[in-house]
């Protein structure tokens, strides 16, 4: 059976090659600092599952403290030249969208067919993370169909993972470890914490109060844990279901939609979510981190609003 | 209620909100804000470890959507596939970026409540060919600075989350349905995953209105900051 783990290894294996180039670079005035970081972040995805949780944890917090730090720093790389890119995108043609292309096509067949598919009575693809499974096919598929069409080889496909990865730099592990910070707050109590402050200092007997605190406190509540699926649960349990379901008889698919998608107003406006507000950025080599984020929340606000005025509606006409 | 609850915890929160005001280096408070967060729970200090090293490994599957196309996305634009993308988008003379954007956008919001997420994406489709189709246009009109055409960049990126978030929710077979549908049945409330899906339509069309008409707002903007208006050449 194809697990998720098997790439996870993959991963690993080019994280620890791309710190070992970098250990070795004598153009990177950090080689050593940075070098170590991608070699430690690379060892988490090979061997993360055998080794106990603190050393992992103390890896984490020696990752965190290079890049904190400023220790973390990407070389220039060789690139062909505009012209020469010019002249590459007018020989090969529209046949360079085929690899962008692969990885949604695969994963709209993958999930189809690998879905029941068994071999011997097993399943040939861990049903669990079959989506992401069949996005990191995806990937290896799509890698491969660009070496055909570039006519490159494959270690060029190494080169140019390390090209973008030190464009991006240690943005990279943002995401997991803000996510890491979600689950710590959870564990602790965070949510509950806030969930208390909520019931002790507000009078849900006012319908638009109710609704005003659901909406806002549901975009807030995001906005600090980085991810409406934490908030989610905390603010139907705190105001959706004994204030505004139960006591004043709304529809609940109607809160629970609505709820979720002022959540991801939040997201929106969050830099706690960085897989969607600041690798988007490092990806674009945009000089503001949070360029994004400054576009986005015009537009997350309005949406939150509307969802409010929506139910305020709805609250004369339920 | 008659549990207490220790309010410390929250110390975490005042940690990683004054890091981002302060700016200061994300990593420094999100670490800060762990040790502290799990100090102020009575943990111990390699319970602490335990937990960052568990909540890291449990989250690898984020770094893997990011990770793993970087090297196609490498190898074609090696070869030329921004500067492809923006030589298709030429061809279409009366092509404005507004138009382009909002485009994407609605086809954004329709292919992922048909649960085909992974039609856009940054590393795959915004850095590789939405992005450098709407520099190319903002830049060919109004000779823009490098302040504009990261700005429109940022809004490529922007449009392909809203796009994302906004039609995802209405697809019933989305784990977010289930999550929201799930979690009303634990608290003994009947509800339907459809029904929770087609409640998403409302929202979804203020998030095409009203994120449509902030693409024509930052365009405007644009030409209003440029100083030649595009008028003159070079």
């Amino acid at each position: 059976m194809i697990k998720i783990n098997l790439f996870y290894y993959l991963i690993g294996i080019v994280l620890v090659i791309v710190g070992s180039i970098t250990l070795v670079d004598k153009k990177n005035s950090k080689r050593f600092t940075s070098g170590i970081f991608w070699l430690l972040y690379g060892l988490l995805f090979l061997v993360g599952d055998l080794i106990p949780s603190y050393v992992v944890g103390i890896a984490v917090l020696i990752m965190g403290l290079l890049a904190g730090f400023g220790k973390v720093i990407g070389v220039k790389h060789r690139e062909f030249s505009y012209n020469d890119r010019l002249v590459r995108a007018k020989q090969i043609g529209a046949k360079l969208f085929i690899p962008a292309l692969t990885i949604p096509v695969f994963v709209i067949i993958g999930t189809l067919v690998f879905k029941n598919l068994s071999i011997d009575g097993k399943q040939l693809i861990d049903p669990k993370g079959l989506t992401i499974i069949c996005v990191a096919l995806g990937c290896v598929l799509a890698t491969i169909f660009a070496c055909i069409i570039t006519r490159e080889k494959p270690q060029q496909s190494m080169h140019e993972m390390r090209r973008l990865i030190d464009t991006l730099g240690w943005a990279i592990v943002l995401p997991q470890m803000l996510a890491m910070l979600g689950i710590i707050f959870s564990a602790c109590g965070v949510d509950k914490a806030l969930a208390h402050v909520i019931n002790d200092y507000f009078n849900m007997n006012w319908q638009i109060l109710a609704i005003g605190l659901y909406i806002f406190g549901m975009a807030i509540f995001t906005i600090i844990m980085g991810n409406a699926f934490v908030a989610f649960p905390i603010m139907m349990g705190a105001v959706g279901i004994p204030s505004l379901i139960l006591h004043f008889g709304f529809n609940p698919a109607l809160i629970a939609a609505i709820g979720m998608l002022s959540g991801y107003c939040g997201t929106l406006m969050t830099p706690m979510a960085a897989n969607f507000n600041i690798i988007p950025a490092a990806l674009l080599e945009l000089k503001d981190r949070n360029l994004v984020i400054k576009v986005q929340t015009p537009s997350a606000i309005m949406i939150l609003c509307a969802n409010f005025l929506f139910l305020v509606i709805m609250s004369y006409i339920k | 209620m008659n549990e207490i609850i220790s309010l410390w915890p929250l110390l975490g929160i005042v940690i990683i909100t004054l890091g981002f005001i302060l700016r200061i280096n994300p990593m420094l408070s999100i670490i800060l804000s762990a040790i502290v967060t799990t100090l102020a729970a009575k943990m111990l200090p390699l319970q602490t470890l335990s937990v960052i090293g568990d909540g890291f490994l449990k989250t690898r599957n984020l770094s893997i959507l990011v990770l793993l196309p970087l090297a196609m996305v490498g190898l074609i634009e090696r070869h030329g596939m921004r500067e492809k993308a923006q030589m298709i988008i030429s061809n279409f003379t009366s092509m404005t970026v507004s138009k382009l954007l909002v485009l994407y956008l609605f086809l954004r919001q329709v292919t992922a409540s048909f649960g085909l997420n992974s039609l856009g994406g940054h590393p795959q489709m915004v850095r590789p060919i939405l992005a450098p189709m709407a520099d190319k246009l903002v830049s060919e009109k109004y000779h823009s600075g490098e302040e504009s055409r990261d700005k429109i960049k940022a809004l490529a990126a922007a449009t392909d989350n809203i796009g994302l978030f906004f039609g995802e929710d209405i697809f019933v077979a989305f784990g977010a349905v289930a999550l929201m549908a799930t979690f009303l049945q634990d608290n003994h409330i009947k509800v339907e995953m459809l029904n929770i899906a087609l409640w998403g339509i409302p929202t979804a069309i203020f998030a095409l209105l009203i994120h449509g008409f902030m693409i024509c707002y930052w365009e405007r903007q644009i030409a209003k900051t440029t100083p030649c208006q595009g008028a003159t050449n070079d």
